[in-house]
C-alpha cells in the first residue's frame, strides 16, 4: 500500500513546492492591491521560454540560471508599470481585466516568439538526475523542492517581518491610503513586491521544467491558476498560508492523478475508471468548498466591508 | 426633461438593422460562398450572441462572471448530443457503442434544450457562488466552468458525451441552404439564419434589460445595499441574471458547434472566456450594441484584416521584418491592451446606437435653432 502511494505522494509534494514559489506571488499582489494578477502564472512560462533561448544561445548554464531570473524579474516589473500602475485609482476590475490582457499579449508573444511549437527545456545538471528514494525513483529536484522552498519562505517572511522595505508592505497591505500619507511611496513597495513575485515564480520554473520539460505558450495558466486556488486556499494576504495550501493541492493532486492505480492495487476497483481526468477539476471544487465553507481561507483575516 | 422622447433614433435604428439583414442576404446570394467576409459574418453573428450574454451579467448586473465557456460548452454538447443523425451515431461514438441516445429532436427543440440545460447548470452552480463578491465570484465561476469540462472529458459519461473524443455530424450552418434535387444551392441562408437566430436571441436580452426587471439590475450593480433597501431581492434577481444570460450562453454555444462542425470538450478552455470578456470590454461594458459592433470588429480583425501580418510582405524589394505566423494575435494584444489601458469606456461606454442618434439629433436641432 505505502509503496503504492508513496511515488504519488512524492512528486505532489514536490509540484506542490512549485505551486507554493508561485502562489507566494499572487498572494503578496493581492495583499496589497487587491488585484488577481492573473498574469504571473504567465511570467512563470515566459520564465521558462527565457531559459530555453538562453540555453540554445550557447551561454554556459551557470551564468542562464541568474540570468533567468534577473529577466524574470525585469518583466514583472515591467508588466507592472506598464499594465497596472495607470490604473490606480481605476476601478478594481479594470485592473483585472488588464490583467487578463496582459495575459493573453504574453502568451501570443510566447507564440508567435516559439511559432507555437513545444520547446525543450535544458537539462540542468545535478537536480535532474535519477535518485533512488526506497522502492522509488525520482528525479533530484523532486527532494530539493521542499527544502528549497522553505528556505525561501523564511527568508522572505524575515524580509518582510525585520526590514524597512517589509515594514512599508505591511502597512500598504493594511491601509493603501494612510501608508500613502505616512510618506511610504507606494510605486517602489508596490513594484517590491513584483519584484519578489517574479523571482520566486522565475526559481518555481525553474524547478517545475525540469520535471516537466516542455514549454509551449500554455503552459503557464493551469499551473498558474493552481497557484491562486492554493494562495485562496490558504487565505489571500498571507505567505505561510500560500505555502501550506500550494502543498496541500499538489498533494491532492497527484493522489487523484494514481487514484484509478492505487485503487486497482488495493482491489477496491476493479479495472480504472478514468479519475485522473478529474485531478483539475479537484482543485476548483476545493476553491469553492473553501469560499463557502470559509472564505477567507485557512489563515487569512477577516475584512468587513465598508457601506 | 419632461419632453417625450422622441422616437425617430429609435425608428431609424430599426431601419439600419433591418438593412444589414437585407444586405447579408442579397451578399451571401451574389458573392461566392467561400468568401472570407462569410466566415467572419457568421462566426462574429455567434460571438455577438456570447458577447451580450455576458455583458447582461458583467455589464448590466455588475456579476463579474469567468463562466462563460463552461455554459458554452454544456449548450454545444447538448445541441449536438441531441442532433446527430442516429444513421452516424455509430460512427461518431465508436468507442461507445453507438452511445445510449438513440432519437434525435428537431433542430429549433435541441437549441432551446441546449440553452435550458446551461441555464439548469446555472442554478446549480449560482446557489453557492452567486453568494461571493467580485473577484472571489470570478474566481470560483472559472473553477466551475474548469469542473464542467472536466466532467464532460470523462469517459465514465463516454455513453452521452464520447468522453474526450470530438462530437460530430449534427446539422450545422450549411445546411440551412435550400437546394434543389441535385444538391445545387438554390438559395443561399448559411449566414442569414445564425444572424436571425443572435438577432432574436439579442431582442430577448434588450427587451429583459429594459423591462423593470432590467432596472432592477442595473440598480443592483449601481449599489447593492442601495439596491436592496428599495426592496429589490438580491438573490433572486443576480440568480436570475445569471440562469438568462447562460440560457443565452448555451444557445450561442450551439450556434458555435454548428459554426465549427465539430465539438470538442478540450477547445472550451478559460482562454475563451477571456476572448469574450475582451470583446465585451472593447465594446464598452455596459452596451449592447457595443458588445454586437466589438464581436464583428474582433473577428474581422483576427481572421480576415489582420491576416497580412502573418505572411511575409514585399515592398517594392524590401522585406518588411518581423511578419511571420503570430504576429498578427501580436499586433491584436497589443491594441486590446491600448484600448484596456486608455479607452477604458471602449467603443461605445454604456452607450446604446440609438443614444448615439438621438443626440446628434438634439444636435442638429439646436443648431436649426
Amino acid at each position: 500500500m505505502w509503496d503504492t502511494i508513496f511515488p504519488y505522494l512524492l512528486s505532489g509534494v514536490s509540484v506542490g513546492g512549485q505551486y507554493a514559489l508561485i502562489a507566494i506571488g499572487y498572494t503578496m499582489v493581492y495583499g496589497i492591491l487587491r488585484l488577481i494578477n492573473f498574469a504571473h502564472g504567465d511570467v512563470f512560462m515566459v520564465a521558462g521560454i527565457i531559459m530555453v533561448y538562453l540555453a540554445a544561445s550557447g551561454l554556459p548554464l551557470w551564468l542562464c540560471i541568474p540570468l533567468v531570473l534577473l529577466i524574470t524579474v525585469a518583466v514583472g516589473f515591467l508588466i507592472e508599470r506598464a499594465a497596472y500602475k495607470p490604473l490606480r485609482s481605476a476601478p478594481r476590475m479594470s485592473v483585472m481585466i488588464s490583467a487578463i490582457g496582459v495575459s493573453y499579449t504574453l502568451q501570443n508573444l510566447v507564440l508567435y516568439i516559439t511559432g507555437g511549437l513545444n520547446k525543450q527545456y535544458p537539462t540542468i545538471p545535478w537536480i535532474s538526475e535519477t535518485m533512488a528514494i526506497g522502492a522509488a525513483k525520482t528525479k533530484v529536484v523532486t527532494v530539493i523542492t521542499p527544502f528549497l522552498v522553505i528556505a525561501l519562505v523564511v527568508a522572505l517572511v524575515l524580509l518582510i517581518n525585520k526590514t524597512k522595505i517589509g515594514m512599508a508592505m505591511r502597512a500598504v497591505s493594511k491601509d493603501f491610503e494612510t501608508s500613502q500619507l505616512m510618506g511610504i511611496k507606494i510605486n517602489n513597495v508596490i513594484s517590491a513586491t513584483f519584484i519578489i513575485g517574479s523571482f520566486l515564480a522565475g526559481v518555481g520554473s525553474i524547478l517545475f521544467f525540469t520535471n516537466y520539460p516542455t514549454v509551449i505558450q500554455t503552459s503557464g495558466a493551469m499551473p498558474g491558476l493552481k497557484a491562486f486556488v492554493a494562495a485562496v486556499f490558504g487565505g489571500i494576504g498571507s505567505i505561510p498560508g500560500a505555502v501550506i495550501g500550494a502543498f496541500i493541492i499538489g498533494i491532492m493532486e497527484n493522489i487523484i492523478k494514481g487514484l484509478d492505480v492505487i485503487l486497482f492495487k488495493l482491489g477496491i476497483i476493479a479495472q480504472p475508471v478514468g479519475l485522473a481526468t478529474f485531478s483539475d477539476a479537484f482543485t476548483f471544487a476545493l476553491l469553492i468548498i473553501i469560499l463557502i465553507v470559509k472564505p477567507t481561507g485557512l489563515f487569512g483575516e477577516k475584512v468587513t466591508d465598508k457601506v | 426633461m419632461n419632453q417625450k422622447k422622441s422616437k425617430v433614433p429609435m425608428i431609424v435604428t430599426l431601419f439600419l438593422i433591418a438593412a444589414i439583414y437585407i444586405a447579408v442576404f442579397i451578399a451571401e446570394q451574389t458573392l461566392p460562398s467561400t468568401s472570407m467576409l462569410f466566415t467572419v459574418l457568421k462566426k462574429g453573428a455567434v460571438y455577438a450572441l456570447v458577447a451580450v450574454s455576458m455583458n447582461l451579467l458583467n455589464g448590466f448586473t455588475g456579476i463579474f462572471s469567468l463562466g462563460q465557456a463552461g455554459f458554452m460548452l454544456v449548450g454545444a454538447y447538448v445541441y449536438g448530443i441531441f442532433t446527430i443523425p442516429v444513421a452516424q451515431r455509430a460512427a461518431v461514438y465508436q468507442y461507445f457503442d453507438g452511445g445510449i441516445v438513440q432519437f434525435t429532436v428537431p433542430l429549433v427543440v435541441a437549441m432551446i434544450l441546449s440553452g435550458l440545460a446551461a441555464a439548469f447548470f446555472a442554478f446549480l452552480i449560482g446557489l453557492p457562488v452567486l453568494r461571493l463578491k467580485s473577484d472571489y465570484l470570478a474566481i470560483a465561476t472559472l473553477g466551475f466552468a474548469e469542473i464542467i469540462r472536466a466532467i464532460f472529458q470523462w469517459n465514465g459519461l463516454g455513453p452521452v458525451t464520447n468522453g474526450s473524443n470530438m462530437l460530430r455530424g449534427f446539422p450545422n450552418f450549411n445546411d440551412f441552404n435550400i437546394t434543389d434535387g441535385n444538391g445545387n444551392v438554390t438559395v443561399y441562408l448559411s449566414t442569414l439564419i445564425p444572424f436571425i437566430i443572435a438577432g432574436v436571441c439579442i431582442l430577448l436580452i434588450v427587451l429583459l434589460i429594459n423591462s423593470s426587471y432590467g432596472r432592477a439590475l442595473k440598480a443592483i450593480r449601481d449599489d447593492e445595499v442601495a439596491a436592496e433597501a428599495m426592496g429589490i431581492n438580491l438573490a433572486h434577481h443576480k440568480r436570475l441574471a445569471f440562469c438568462i444570460s447562460s440560457f443565452f450562453a448555451g444557445v450561442g454555444g450551439a450556434m458555435l458547434a454548428m459554426y465549427q462542425t465539430t465539438v470538442q470538450a478540450k477547445s472550451f478552455t478559460s482562454a475563451m472566456t477571456y476572448e469574450i470578456l475582451l470583446i465585451v470590454v472593447i465594446g464598452g461594458i455596459g452596451s449592447v450594441t457595443g458588445s454586437v459592433f466589438s464581436s464583428f470588429l474582433f473577428v474581422a480583425c483576427s481572421e480576415w484584416w489582420l491576416r497580412f501580418l502573418d505572411e511575409k510582405q514585399l515592398i517594392g524589394d524590401f522585406e518588411v521584418p518581423l511578419l511571420r505566423t503570430g504576429f498578427r494575435m501580436v499586433v491584436f494584444s497589443v491594441i486590446i491592451m491600448i484600448v484596456v489601458l486608455f479607452f477604458r469606456r471602449g467603443i461605445m461606454g454604456d452607450k446604446e446606437l440609438p443614444d448615439l442618434l438621438s443626440r446628434r439629433a438634439a444636435k442638429k436641432g439646436r443648431a436649426v435653432k
